[in-house]
């Protein structure tokens, strides 16, 4: 288990090398002279000269790349041609409203989605399965912005039971962080319920026919039991990793919800980043979503040992 | 208190209703028997004969499109038909218990075997959790599971087919039932681990005076341990008595017919087939897996060494357990798998070593008939286009290629129409026919039958073994048999090969090897096979 999970850590390691060597090049191979780019269309020759030797611009690509990697390493992720910032700062100061969002989102989906998904499977072709499915095509018809400016207009402007944008930090409070993000994460989660509720329920529809589960009923279980214990263990793996996705998913996705619920997460920090062709911070955005992305996978293969004794690496 | 005499089960004209599209109206029809203390009732009948679904009836346990509309379940005195759910829920695990066919999947995959006896106790009994688990320990070591405080946390795919079915025994004797149903216990384990799972049964049943319903399609079983024997056929029970009757001396043709139908043990007299070998295996290996990265890997020898012969029209079998190699060996001789060393040759012509690309011809010349039926036909393809796909490969044109097919199907035994329709519109043992006929379109000189009659019923298999010999005859075929079944083997091989995990343990003429084996692991199988003391017929059809 240890040697397989190092295994996996050291093979990360190429890959993450692949995705640097993408974004390094996004920048370099746009049109145009970087440097140009980066000072804006004012600028002088002299202040463009500057910033090309600032950042090593006339050294070979590979010495480049070098050096850009070796700053990353050292927490140098470049400085914010449109902020004025570090990078690294940015990024802090940013994390926490995306971080809560994506978990929230994938807290309240998961909670609405496998109980739903598992009755569903259970009742096969009775009103509620039906409801059920027929919220899935539904849900995943419905764009989220839609959902968002739904929500808002019902909850926020006509009951003002949530505020209608914005965020607190945990540390101002727990309440008042919770209200801020139940609204886009209801937003957020309804594709993904809609998405994962048909995957349990396939899932669990599939187990349920298996001989263990007339086993369990031959031993007198309760039907509840049987469900839980037998039946929704046996089909989690493709449930969690559906779920995996959808978290990885959700922290890419992050950027139209942000924006429309005002949330000055990565996902507006994203938007504001590229409508300022502001490479430094696009650079380091892309790159950080690639390593969660990268990590969610690791997670989600290891979770597999724990949860089928019968899979090992 | 209960006295000895009174009955553990009786079932009474009990009736249960298939749904309405079906093809007759009730799965099964006014049957009556019963169960005493400390006796084995066994239910014999093909598939489709409602003897599972009796089984369903008594636990409560029918899917929810069967309705029992008549009769009575009585489970000491007590109706089950009627009992409510959460009564139901009491007595099954406490009163009546149930096993079944296919150990590995009956077992909760997910969950430690010590965890799923433990269940039991915790569903009935307020025990404590250590309690449980010691009482888990206990039972295990009653079914005679080695090293039981070490297995308890073991998971199901950690153990063998013999050791899982213990398992489930374990599970259903916890808690000593008065009623243990057993459906097929030992239909999908090896001879040898039959035998030892039979005698378990036996011995707890004699232990502790529980009644046993038996339900098995194996006569073999049957006259091993059944005290009285309930004959069904199409939902109605055909005859019912004590053993020594029913299999002495079967008063209903049907019975009768039967009884015809399972293969002796004892192999008839046959003419050595004399001329040119077909088949040429020398020193066949074939090994699985390989040293990993870090020296991790495992490595199987799934054969070892196999050299064997088959001569034009012989009947090769080859015999064994799971596991011995049998299908590996079939397997390089069709070229699915590459073997790792050896030659393997054809009318002179080596084909071990030959590039995929020179191999076309050869897959013509050597054909498969698998065990499933039910899988080896693709289900959205008409019998037609099915059986002309090969020759039609091979260059022959599409209506000469039809009209073969129309020959073939008449010499299987199946109407010439059956080319416009889908397999899912014939039984497994025509589909095993159109199986036979679709290797023949390319007129090959090997047949491989891998376990070919295995998934049918003794009736049809019967029949399907027949028509086997009677093709091997009429084109002079070289046919490879393969089989974990002795009492088939027995009938229609020429010679056998017994392998056991890789190795050819002993090879001979098929009556030498029976009356007279030479290897200790042969005569163990023999004397595994269920049923020896009971003579039955010819395993053709009469």
């Amino acid at each position: 288990m240890v040697f397989y999970l190092l295994k996996r850590l050291l093979a990360t390691i190429p890959v993450m090398l692949v995705v640097a060597v993408f974004i390094f090049l996004l920048l370099r191979l746009t049109p145009g002279d970087p440097a140009a780019m980066i000072a804006g269309d004012y600028a002088s020759d002299a202040q463009i000269a500057e910033i090309r030797e600032k950042l090593g611009l006339d050294e070979p690509m590979l010495v480049q790349f070098g050096i850009w990697l070796g700053n990353i390493f050292q927490g140098d992720l470049g400085e914010s041609f449109f902020f004025k910032k570090q990078v690294s700062e940015l990024i802090v100061a940013r994390i926490e409203p995306t971080l809560s969002l994506s978990l929230v989102t994938i807290i309240l989906t998961v909670s609405i989605a496998v109980p739903m998904g598992v009755i569903s499977a259970y009742k096969q072709g009775s009103w509620l399965d039906r409801l059920t499915m027929g919220f899935s095509v539904l849900g995943f018809s419905i764009p989220v912005f839609v959902i968002g400016f739904g929500l808002i207009y019902v909850f926020s402007l006509k009951l003002a039971w949530f505020p209608v944008q914005g965020y607190d930090r945990i540390s101002e409070g727990l309440w008042g962080w919770l209200r801020h993000l139940i609204l886009p994460a209801l937003a957020l989660s309804v594709i993904f319920v809609a998405f994962i509720a048909r995957m349990t329920r396939t899932s669990v529809l599939e187990v349920l026919g298996e001989d263990y589960i007339r086993t369990a009923r031959a031993k007198g279980q309760t039907e509840t039991k049987v469900l839980v214990r037998h039946a929704l263990r046996n089909a989690a793996v493709p449930i969690v990793t559906v779920i995996g996705f959808a978290f990885a998913i959700l922290i890419g996705g992050v950027v139209v919800t942000e924006s429309v619920f005002n949330i000055p997460g990565l996902g507006l920090l994203t938007v504001d980043a590229v409508l300022n062709r502001d490479f430094p911070t696009i650079q380091a955005v892309v790159l950080l979503f690639s390593l969660v992305y990268v990590l969610i996978n690791l997670v989600i293969d290891l979770s597999y040992t724990v949860l089928d004794p019968r899979i090992r690496y | 208190m209960m006295t000895k005499t009174e009955n553990v089960l009786e079932v009474k004209n009990l009736t249960v209703s298939l749904p309405g599209d079906g093809d007759r109206a009730n799965a099964v029809e006014n049957i009556s028997f019963t169960v005493a203390p400390g006796e084995i009732v066994c239910v014999v009948g093909e598939s489709g004969s409602g003897k599972s679904v009796t089984a369903s009836a008594v636990m409560g346990l029918l899917p929810a499109a069967l309705k029992p509309t008549d009769g009575e379940t009585l489970l000491e005195g007590e109706n089950t038909l009627t009992a409510g759910k959460t009564r139901l829920r009491d007595l099954r695990g406490t009163r009546m218990a149930m096993i079944f066919q296919e150990p590995m999947t009956a077992l909760n995959p997910v969950a430690r075997v010590g965890e799923q006896i433990a269940e039991m106790l915790e569903i009935h009994t307020s025990m404590s959790a250590s309690e449980r688990r010691k009482r888990a320990i206990e039972i295990m070591e009653l079914v005679h599971l080695p090293e039981p405080k070490k297995m308890v946390d073991a998971y199901p795919h950690q153990l063998s087919g013999g050791q899982r079915q213990r398992i489930m025994i374990a599970i259903a004797l916890v808690l000593d039932p008065a009623l243990l149903i057993a459906d097929e216990p030992t239909t999908a384990l090896d001879v040898t681990t039959q035998a030892q799972i039979l005698t378990l049964v036996k011995e707890m049943q004699e232990r502790r005076g529980t009644g046993v319903l038996f339900i098995t399609h194996d006569f073999g079983v049957v006259a091993e341990i059944a005290d009285r024997v309930v004959v069904m056929q199409d939902g109605r029970i055909v005859e019912q008595g004590p053993r020594e009757d029913v299999l002495r001396n079967p008063q209903e043709p049907y019975t009768q017919m039967l009884m015809a139908s399972v293969p002796s043990m004892t192999p008839p007299e046959r003419k050595p087939v004399e001329g040119d070998f077909a088949i040429d295996v020398d020193g066949l290996v074939k090994r699985y897996g390989h040293n990993g990265l870090f020296g991790r890997g495992r490595v199987v020898l799934a054969a070892s060494d196999v050299t064997m012969h088959v001569r034009k029209g012989e009947t090769l079998g080859i015999v064994g357990e799971s596991g011995s190699g049998k299908s590996t060996v079939a397997r390089c001789i069709a070229r699915l798998i590459d073997p790792t060393a050896g030659s393997i040759s054809l009318h002179g012509t080596e084909i071990a070593t030959l590039p995929e690309s020179k191999l076309r011809p050869h897959r013509r010349k050597v054909q498969i008939v698998f065990q499933d039926p039910y899988r080896s036909l693709n289900p959205r393809r008409t019998i037609g286009l099915s059986m002309i796909e090969a020759p039609v490969n091979f260059g022959t044109t599409k209506a000469d290629a039809i009209v073969r097919a129309r020959q073939l199907m008449q010499l299987v035994g199946l109407p010439a129409d059956a080319l416009d329709r889908f397999p899912h519109q014939f039984s497994g043992g025509q589909r095993q026919r159109i199986c036979i006929a679709r290797a023949l379109m390319v007129d090959p000189e090997v047949l491989i039958a891998d376990e070919a009659v295995s998934a049918l019923d003794v009736s049809v298999q019967a029949q399907v073994l027949e028509l086997l010999d009677d093709i091997r005859q009429r084109y002079n075929l070289a046919m490879l048999f393969i089989t974990h079944d002795l009492r088939v083997a027995a009938q229609i091989c020429d010679r056998l090969i017994v392998m056991q995990k890789g190795i050819v343990v002993e090879q001979g003429p098929t009556r030498q090897v029976y009356s007279n084996p030479s290897h200790s692991y042969t005569r163990q199988l023999l004397d595994a096979a269920p049923g020896t003391e009971v003579e039955f017929g010819s395993g053709r059809a009469s």
